[in-house]
């Protein structure tokens, strides 16, 4: 296309105003990080990150191909709701998830004593693979449901095609569904390695001593605990240096998706039969139970306390659902706007400033923006709009990386028609893009706002006393003991989080099918 | 008139060049091999290739900071040419009204340009429920709408029948009739060529030839002709 000067475009802008975020809280806590020598335990937490990290995301990845293969070519009755509810233990706070596991797979839990009947030793939930096990649950269902994004965006005319040439499923397989995995599976690889090496509850909650922490674990051990600022400021630059690293790396690892459009029809695909049926069938349900044996356990816990909530609950909800809904909303918009850009554009700038804040987890940003404002205000008075902040900018990569293979395929499929037919931008965005883009700019959004809703990271660094979110709120019942109290609020923590997202979904859902 | 003035377009190892022009009204059909470039030619008129070399000039004013829409021209593209989650109206809508904002009158210009190409009422429907013949026919409806001086055609009706080419073929001229507009048209049917367009241009051996009288260069083949039609 022959190429015109353009005076900076929005894409760009945001671009720039997010690595200045990034890259300034990174600075900010180099320039606080008081020597640059790491002691060998710090050494030891860098070797454990990596290690909890990448075996998560390979576990994770693997198992959500033949769920997600399942969920795409099988049709039954509690479909729809399964898929949605792939959803539920990523956007689960992490506290009530790590709740629900521990009551399943830990000490006296169903699956320790199944294992007792059959006399087998008992498995321990703590240390590595209990790490692992819970990012392996919070992240396989997103797995599943970014594969199954993908699965559904081969046009079903080449289903067709591949079935009038009478190919077997395996050549099928080789032929369609091979080259949306390998386009796809690195990405979604990169991304939960990068959630799971930023993820620090987890560890908080499962790990702990010195052979089971990981570095998120320590700048919050020497933030809250040792009050030692610099040895905290070393240890998130370190933080920020591998996830930057990984970042960078992974950004290469995507390919652009080669399938040419389809007109949109609805048809039957026919699905094989046989094992591959039975096959199917048990990747489901194994699956179903995985994901769901834990939510039942902490509404079996949480459910009696419903009837005496603590005073202070409501003004937290009210609280934790404006900052739930403004960051969903700022991160789509800011997604969208990079999303596109990026599908235009030639150069890739767009999607690394994207793709940057997964280089900079909640307490490194947070560290980093806790002592940039502290001269100026005291951080309390800004804890809310810091946490809408921090919270869209973290979320910003996942909807980014949901929205560009879309965008880009609408970008080859209409963008000449488009510029063809010299639509403005404007038109291109409401007629073209916004239909086109409406079901996973509704489910990313969903996903940001319930994210948002459990966060645990930024608000306690800067909450006083009276300015809780609701997770916030839960954390300190916990720390008081009150468990009953705090799984009931758990319970209603999870459901306004949950009607966020399915708010946010059918929206999406409903403007595409309109 | 339009005006190719000593074009060269290269992509990789592929290189065409041209030097003609077509008049007001021409019926230019554009023959040749496979991958002599017929397409690019197209896209570079359209606006999506720069010229390395040369100028495309509409009425003697060069077209290349002119952006794909603004240029004096609509194109037909092989497929792809409907946005599938639009109705035929809407579709045909952007081709009056960039931002869909249409006047009781558009509407009602939009129902007789469907009416011309055998589509009335069927307005509220989605490409995704029409055959191939008629979705050819609300891009042709559009190209109407849009009356532009120039119509390109990137052999849209490849796909389709010979009674509903041939018939395809009769509304396209009543198109370009009704709107005066010259027709580049890629085809790969010599036929289409006799049958619809006085002149001819052959497209091989990185040259497009000027465009020449349709029945004297089939009645007299070039070589290059002669190997593509297999003679």
């Amino acid at each position: 296309m022959a190429s015109r000067a353009l005076p900076l475009s929005p894409a760009h802008g945001l671009s720039i105003a997010i690595a200045a975020l990034i890259l300034g809280s990174a600075a900010m806590v180099a320039a606080r990080a008081e020597s640059f020598a790491l002691a060998p335990a710090d050494w030891q937490a860098v070797r454990f990150t990596l290690l909890q990290a990448s075996l998560s995301a390979a576990i994770s990845s693997l198992l959500a191909i033949p769920v997600a293969r399942a969920l795409f070519r099988r049709r039954f009755a509690g479909r729809g709701v399964l898929i949605r509810l792939m959803a539920a233990p990523f956007v689960l706070p992490v506290v009530v998830a790590v709740m629900g596991l521990l009551t399943v797979f830990g000490r006296g839990g169903p699956v320790n004593a199944a294992l007792a009947g059959l006399g087998l030793p008992e498995v321990s939930i703590f240390g590595l693979h209990g790490i692992v096990l819970a990012n392996v649950f919070f992240n396989m269902p997103l797995a599943t449901r970014m594969l199954l994004h993908g699965w559904q965006s081969i046009p079903s005319e080449r289903f067709r095609l591949a079935q009038s040439l009478g190919l077997p499923p395996s050549a099928q397989f080789r032929h369609l569904e091979a080259p949306m995995l390998r386009a796809q599976v690195p990405g979604i690889f990169a991304v939960i390695l990068l959630i799971c090496l930023a993820s620090f509850a987890i560890a908080l909650m499962l790990g702990g001593g010195p052979k089971a922490s990981t570095l998120e674990l320590a700048i919050y051990q020497s933030l809250r605990f040792e009050f030692d600022l610099g040895r905290a400021a070393l240890l998130a630059a370190v933080q920020f240096t591998l996830c930057a690293a990984i970042t960078l790396a992974a950004a290469g690892l995507t390919l652009p998706q080669g399938f040419g459009a389809g007109l949109g029809r609805t048809m039957q695909i026919a699905v094989p039969t046989g094992w591959r049926r039975g096959a199917d069938g048990l990747a489901i349900a194994l699956a179903a139970l995985f994901l769901f044996a834990p939510l039942l356990a902490v509404v079996i816990k949480g459910l009696p306390g419903m009837l005496a909530l603590p005073n202070g609950v409501w003004p937290a909800v009210v609280r934790s659902v404006s900052v739930a809904a403004l960051s969903a909303v700022l991160a789509t918009a800011v997604a969208l706007v990079l999303a596109t850009g990026a599908a235009r554009s030639k150069s890739r700038s767009i999607e690394l400033a994207a793709m940057l804040p997964l280089a900079a987890s909640a307490l490194v940003l947070g560290t980093g923006l806790f002592l940039m404002v502290r001269p100026f205000v005291t951080p309390e008075t800004v804890a809310l709009p810091i946490t809408v902040l921090v919270n869209a900018t973290l979320t910003l990569p996942y909807l980014f990386r949901l929205l560009l293979p879309e965008a880009r395929q609408v970008q080859t499929d209409y963008g000449r028609l488009t510029a063809s037919l010299g639509l403005p931008r404007r038109t291109v965005l409401r007629f073209v893009t916004l239909p086109r883009l409406a079901r996973p700019l509704g489910y990313g959004a969903g996903l940001a706002a319930a994210l948002s809703m459990g966060d645990l990271g930024v608000i306690a660094l800067f909450a006083g006393d009276g300015g809780a979110t609701l997770p916030l709120f839960v954390q300190h019942l916990i720390g008081a003991y009150r468990l009953q109290q705090a799984a009931a609020v758990s319970l209603i923590l999870v459901a306004v989080s949950f009607a966020l997202f399915l708010g946010f979904d059918r929206l999406g859902s409903h403007y595409a099918d309109a | 008139m339009l005006t190719l003035e000593t074009l060269v377009l290269s992509q990789d190892d592929f290189r065409l060049c041209a030097d003609w022009s077509v008049g007001a009204g021409d019926r230019v059909a554009l023959i040749g091999p496979s991958g002599a470039g017929k397409s690019t030619l197209l896209m570079a008129l359209a606006g999506f290739i720069a010229p390395v070399q040369g100028r495309i000039l509409w009425q003697g004013e060069d077209l290349a900071q002119v952006a794909p829409g603004a240029r004096p021209l609509t194109i037909l593209f092989q497929d792809q040419n409907l946005f599938p989650h639009l109705t035929l109206a809407q579709n045909l809508g952007l081709g009056l009204s960039p931002t869909l904002r249409l006047t009781p009158a558009q509407t009602a210009q939009i129902d007789t340009a469907l009416g011309r190409v055998g589509l009335a009422g069927m307005g509220a429907r989605k490409p995704g429920q029409l055959s191939g013949g008629q979705q050819g026919r609300a891009a042709l409806a559009r190209a109407l709408l849009r009356a532009r001086p120039v119509l390109l055609l990137d052999e849209p009706f490849a796909a389709l029948g010979p009674a509903l080419k041939a018939e395809m073929l009769e509304l396209l001229d009543e198109v370009a009739t009704a709107t005066g507009a010259a027709v580049l048209m890629v085809t790969h049917d010599p036929n289409d060529a006799k049958r619809f367009a006085d002149k001819t241009v052959l497209v091989a051996d990185g040259r497009a030839l000027a465009p020449q009288d349709t029945a004297d260069l089939f009645a007299n083949p070039p070589q290059a002709l002669r190997d593509y039609l297999g003679q």
